[in-house]
């Protein structure tokens, strides 16, 4: 019998791990499976181990010079100096043992969601593991590797002939899968992102809307530092819908990076919890209008692990299994068995609390310069 | 950075025998503005996408004079150029874009084209200058406006083994006693770093402070 959807998880996905200390931390997914397993959301069965990508399917996206080099290091043979012409050894991406295999096992769980979905044993998958949207063809950056997402779609495009909607909602650019899709008329990227006047990639900028024929199929939607609830919603919603009905996907991909809460410390846009109950549910009516339901999640960003990153990644679960999303206390057990090892008090209810943060001085000029973005980004589509 | 290193090579002509007509298709096929007109590689006018305006029929005017097109682009070329050479410094084309308000240089040396530099070429060394086009954090530091601060800064870039891919050096606001440093680094997470330069006694503007002051 098809499966709703699919969870795609193994503990060696937590072997993806630079150090103690570095904010990129795989520990967030089983903050997340524990939270939903409190809510009794989850089940032995919906839980499908994920693969490794072969160095053939990593060839579909990264060069093959790249792959020794990462699986060289693995082994601790490769110098700093030429570990940072290729990204690795860097205070971002450093170095550690196993991690060719570690990335090459993120790549796998993103192909084996593909392929719960492609081949028809699940509705929806879900890949927390997955995300790394900054890898270049040859050469890490901004703590990835591999490049899941670069991978996956080229294998969506050799072995099931797909059309594939990108839909990035991590804080950062996913400047890694743009630039792969570049040139390609039948990939669409969409990224929503803090502009990059300060924060790393830099890029995403409206103006980025694809190369030749690929023209018009790279879509950016940079918003200011300190963008709210309410002015990111607005753009997210509209775009989606309006890009997705342009495009005509046969298949949709999400990247689900959860840094751009308040508290997210690497970030400075001022989203709440209400961002992540949202963003799922129209990433899968989108699915279900275009694609006959074919949508893979993927995780990606976001640093603060303990207030932010569970509950928001839970909401991706629960719409797929089309739980309403909870309002309330967390369980309390998850709370308790976490509190201890969190360097914050833990939020203890779904929702944030109420003024989370100070009012924003500047909001209307804020909300003012998103709306003038999101009508030049969308300029190409709407003049028809 | 010298005018070969940023100028387009492969420079699209026409001669002085052809018409509006064929620059109009060349304009819109090749996406171009500005076609430089030659005789023997010899550089002898320009064409720009004004003058074709200027001279074709007004798309307003009722009586169509599809003959205008047929004028050939000896009538209506520039012959009073500005001419760059492929040695001169970036900065100094720059100056005569600004100063002259032109559109474009074509690139001469020993009496023949050999490039093309336009305002749009000009634009994306600038990008590329301020490293804007790589993936970078974005650093603007306040500084005393005395010497050898910025070896001070870059100490604690040092420290952190960290690729710098542009320093920009500019006034800040009226305040002659000080001076910005926007920093692009090859780095996703820059904390420890701005902890260092803060620890060190600089005024980092990392939007926290900067934007909600204005």
């Amino acid at each position: 019998m098809k499966k709703t959807a699919s969870f795609i998880f193994s503990p060696e996905q937590l072997n993806y791990e630079f150090s103690e200390t570095h904010p990129f931390n795989q520990k967030r997914i089983i903050l997340t499976m524990d939270l939903l397993k409190e809510m009794h959301s989850i089940d032995p069965d919906d839980i499908v181990e994920p693969r490794t990508a072969t160095d053939e399917e990593l060839l579909l996206a990264h060069d093959a010079k790249y792959i020794e080099i990462v699986k060289k290091a693995s082994n601790g043979e490769v110098s700093e100096s030429i570990g940072s012409i290729y990204g690795i050894g860097t205070e971002d991406t450093p170095f550690f043992t196993g991690m060719h295999d570690a990335s090459a096992l993120l790549v796998g769980g993103t192909l084996s969601a593909i392929e719960e979905v492609m081949e028809g044993r699940s509705r929806y998958a879900l890949n927390l593991g997955g995300g790394l949207h900054h890898g270049f063809q040859g050469k890490a950056s901004g703590f990835c590797i591999y490049n899941d997402s670069s991978v996956a779609i080229k294998y969506l495009q050799k072995k099931y002939g797909a059309r594939v909607l990108y839909v990035d909602t991590d804080a950062h650019h996913g400047d890694g899968v743009q630039w792969t899709f570049y040139d390609d008329p039948d990939v669409c990227t969409f990224s929503i992102h803090e502009t990059g006047r300060y924060l790393f990639p830099g890029t995403g900028n409206v103006t980025e809307r694809g190369n030749g024929k690929g023209y018009g199929t790279s879509f950016n939607f940079p918003v200011d530092a300190f963008t709210e609830d309410d002015s990111f919603l607005h753009i997210y919603r509209t775009a989606l819908r309006e890009v997705a009905e342009y495009f005509k996907p046969d298949v949709i991909l999400t990247q689900n990076g959860a840094d751009a809460h308040y508290f997210d410390p690497l970030t400075h846009l001022y989203s709440t919890m209400k961002i992540y109950e949202e963003i799922p549910k129209l990433a899968k009516e989108i699915a279900e209008e275009y694609c006959d339901g074919r949508w893979i999640a993927i995780g990606g960003g976001g640093y603060d692990i303990w207030r932010v990153v569970p509950r928001a990644w839970s909401h991706l679960w629960l719409t797929m299994k089309s739980i309403p999303t909870p309002a309330g206390p967390l369980p309390e057990a998850w709370v308790k068995k976490w509190q201890t090892e969190s360097p914050f008090p833990l939020i203890e209810t779904w929702q944030d609390p109420p003024n989370l943060y100070e009012p924003v001085p500047r909001k209307k000029d804020i909300e003012e310069k998103n709306e003038q973005m999101l009508t030049r980004a969308l300029h190409v589509i709407r003049k028809g | 950075m010298l005018v070969q290193d940023i100028m387009k090579t492969d420079v699209i002509t026409l001669n002085s025998t052809h018409t509006i007509a064929d620059a109009v298709q060349m304009m819109k096929q090749k996406r171009i503005r500005h076609i430089p007109i030659i005789e023997n590689d010899r550089l002898i006018g320009l064409v720009t996408d004004r003058d074709v305006k200027e001279a074709s029929p007004s798309s307003i005017s009722e009586t169509s004079e599809p003959s205008l097109y047929e004028t050939t682009l000896d009538k209506i070329m520039k012959t009073d150029l500005l001419i760059g050479h492929p040695r001169d410094f970036a900065e100094e084309a720059a100056l005569l874009f600004y100063t002259y308000e032109i559109g474009c240089l074509p690139i001469v040396s020993n009496y023949q084209l050999v490039g093309i530099l336009t305002k749009t070429d000009l634009l994306y060394n600038y990008i590329e200058l301020t490293g804007a086009n790589q993936p970078s954090s974005h650093i603007q530091i306040r500084v005393p406006n005395q010497a050898g601060v910025l070896y001070e800064v870059t100490k604690v870039f040092n420290k952190h083994n960290t690729n710098v891919l542009s320093v920009l050096v500019h006034p800040y606001q009226d305040d002659e006693d000080c001076k910005i440093l926007a920093v692009r680094i090859k780095r996703m997470n820059p904390l420890a770093i701005i902890t260092d330069l803060k620890a060190e006694g600089f005024d980092v503007l990392w939007p926290g402070e900067l934007e909600m002051d204005l």
